[in-house]
């Protein structure tokens, strides 16, 4: 993180919104909407991982295609190195996204099976005319040693490679044209875990080389916890509670993040207790519950809770949190 | 251990027909055994066999080229592994159950859920509608389904995810089974679900004295259910012993490296490197003659490539398949 008040973060999102209009039925004319992101604040500073946990539904994948303008924001702002790229055209957003780039959750869908490595790693290269063809293939075989990959792998089809390998040539994509934010949408969820091992080390590897950004949005709290500096907790398109890692494990203050804890198998048979679980599902964020969104499956939640929505308030330089318990 | 088993598997090998070759071997020389009331867990990553061991187990595996090879699977003085389709119909259900990772894909469609569980009590005991509706409902009661009345005429997709989860256990459990196979039940869930289903699943367990096989890949899932367990890796079984003796003092190269490859179990803490596993798991035409691990092992010696190393007891009821694991007195200090 950087501390020179110059610089502007790598990222800053300010009150960002996405609402989906749900079509009414044939009958009438009500229409349903769905908050999936709703009015979410975070900066990510330059070299900083910050981690985006929640449940499926909570919105987070969303919140990172908003952020890359992947989806059309409602209402907010999103600016990149202090650039507000909110309202860009798409055309102007091709510029940037040299600097923000993007690893999904699902290594085979996310690179076209008829291309080979090579040409899906060195696209973004000949897209913004990076360097002769000379320097592009060597720019190329860089990076497929940099991913821990063969450079004579280059002719090989997706298909030729391990569900690791796959996710080390979108790796290699991201990388190509040098960014300075990646958003990593659950990118190890789909892998085994000792090869999931392999590419958090190769991102952190990367990170410390390269002094990227890192939005990592995932669901496993062992592997956010990790990999972040600082994690965020979503629950139906909010963030309830931001802090920074060690913050967060030891002093979670949000009901909903102490059970999201308690909820994380434990790593020794002798550390069996009877666990405080919660009731019920996660809500449909399509018109969820007025008030605090948890109020519902809340074990302390009161009166206000269910009238008014808490704000995300500073706890201290490094905790916020949203719940008008804690105070 | 008691002197017979509820469930013992004895040199079980499944094996596929290939068109090209003799029948490749998937699992290889399984020998495990169920106590009743018991959980065991078995571990292990893609690709490793435990979920065709499971589907052995229900005689379930894909026809026509997927086939027991050898061994025996004893359930209450039967052999599974030779018995008829008819036979197997009325065990599977009724004797062992089991459930998957993706409900939804269990479940049929067109059907309400109330109607699928009652089919169960129908087939098996023979009960009248009635009779049958009412166990159905009991059971829908007993996995805490919020108004079960209700839910009764529900199709599958009006549920969530963890409610489809626990439809599937009510209709393993209505007709009492012995033992319950969970392959991956709580994977597809969030983890305030998991914790619910797992939570769930061990209460049902103590309430019926069901055994329960609970496959899984991950480590937090066993510390958290299992009496004993079971490590598998490229088809064959690597180390098995009770919970604690594995927690204490996991042996094998390769469970070592698993543990230390997940963060959670990541004793040197946030923001350092995680230990890896260099390469991938064997494809099965690629497996040796030596131990499986050994391409990945970083203890590996020639003779690991030469000769497979066998099950050898190392304490307790702790076994280990591996050349290189130590005397009992030197690991268990």
């Amino acid at each position: 993180m950087s501390n020179q008040v110059a610089t502007p973060p790598a990222l800053d999102v300010v009150n960002l919104s996405k609402h989906y209009e749900l079509a009414g039925s044939w009958f009438s004319n009500k229409q349903a909407l769905v908050y999936a992101v709703d009015d979410v604040s975070f900066t990510l500073g330059r070299g900083e991982t910050l981690g985006l946990v929640g449940e499926s539904g909570c919105g987070k994948s969303t919140l990172g295609r908003t952020i890359l303008r992947l989806v059309e924001p409602t209402s907010g702002t999103i600016r990149l190195e202090g650039e507000d790229i909110t309202a860009l055209s798409a055309q102007e957003m091709i510029a940037r996204r040299q600097r923000l780039q993007v690893i999904f959750q699902d290594p085979y869908s996310s690179l076209n099976p008829r291309m080979r490595a090579g040409e899906i790693v060195g696209e973004p290269l000949t897209n913004f005319n990076r360097g002769t063809a000379a320097e592009q293939d060597e720019r190329i075989a860089f990076l497929f040693k940099r991913v821990g990959l063969r450079p004579d792998q280059r002719q090989n089809f997706p298909h030729e490679f391990s569900g690791g390998q796959r996710q080390r040539l979108g790796i290699a994509r991201a990388l190509a044209l040098g960014p300075s934010v990646i958003i990593g949408d659950e990118p190890v969820s789909a892998l085994d875990v000792s090869v999931q091992a392999q590419v958090i080390n190769l991102m952190m590897d990367l990170q410390d080389d390269y002094a990227i950004s890192y939005l990592f949005i995932a669901h496993d709290l062992s592997v956010v916890r990790h990999i972040s500096h600082r994690i965020a907790v979503m629950y139906l398109g909010q963030i309830v509670e931001l802090a920074t890692r060690q913050e967060l494990f030891e002093r979670p203050q949000h009901p909903y993040t102490q059970a999201l804890l308690a909820a994380v198998p434990i790593s020794h048979p002798r550390d069996r207790r009877k666990r405080i679980t919660l009731k019920g599902d996660v809500e449909s964020p399509i018109n969820p519950p007025a008030g605090c969104r948890f109020h519902n499956r809340c074990p302390h939640a009161v009166a206000v809770c269910s009238q008014e929505r808490p704000p995300l308030r500073p706890l201290s330089q490094d905790h916020a949190v949203a719940c008008h318990l804690v105070v | 251990m008691t002197d017979n088993p509820l469930l013992s598997v004895d040199g079980l090998t499944v094996a596929f027909s290939s068109p090209d070759g003799p029948p490749v071997a998937a699992v290889q020389e399984l020998s495990f055994s169920l106590n009743a009331g018991e959980t065991l867990c078995i571990v292990g990553e893609s690709g490793c066999g435990k979920s065709l061991t499971a589907l052995s187990l229900m005689r379930l595996l894909p026809r026509p080229h997927g086939m027991i090879g050898a061994g025996r699977i004893m359930l209450e003085g039967r052999d599974i592994a030779t018995a008829s389709e008819a036979d197997m119909r009325m065990l599977r259900g009724r004797a062992i159950s089991m459930i998957f990772q993706e409900p939804m894909t269990s479940l049929n469609p067109v059907l309400t859920i109330g109607s699928q569980i009652s089919e169960m009590v129908k087939v098996h005991e023979g009960l009248d509608e009635t009779a049958c509706r009412q166990r159905a409902l009991d059971m829908l009661k007993l996995v805490r389904i919020p108004e079960p009345e209700r839910r009764m005429d529900d199709y599958p997709h009006q549920l969530s995810g963890g409610m489809r989860q626990r439809v599937m256990i009510a209709m393993a459990l209505v007709c009492d089974p012995k033992i319950l196979l969970a392959d991956e039940p709580t994977t597809a869930l969030d983890v305030t679900i998991e914790a619910q289903i797992l939570e769930l699943i061990q209460d049902l367990k103590q309430r019926t004295g069901t055994a329960v096989i609970l496959i899984t890949h991950d480590f937090g899932v066993v510390a958290e259910m299992a009496d004993r367990v079971l490590v598998m890796y490229a088809g064959r079984q690597i180390e098995q012993g009770t919970a604690l003796e594995l927690f204490d003092a996991p042996t094998h190269p390769y469970t070592q490296a698993l543990m230390a490859a997940m963060p959670r179990f990541n004793a040197e803490g946030a923001q350092t490197r995680l230990k890896e596993i260099a390469g991938i798991v064997p494809a099965l035409h690629e497996r040796g003659q030596g131990c499986c691990f050994a391409p990945r092992c970083e203890k590996a010696t020639r003779h690991c490539f030469d000769s497979m190393p066998p099950l050898r007891l190392m304490a307790g009821e702790h076994s280990v398949a591996c050349w290189h694991a130590g005397s009992p007195q030197e690991r268990h200090p």
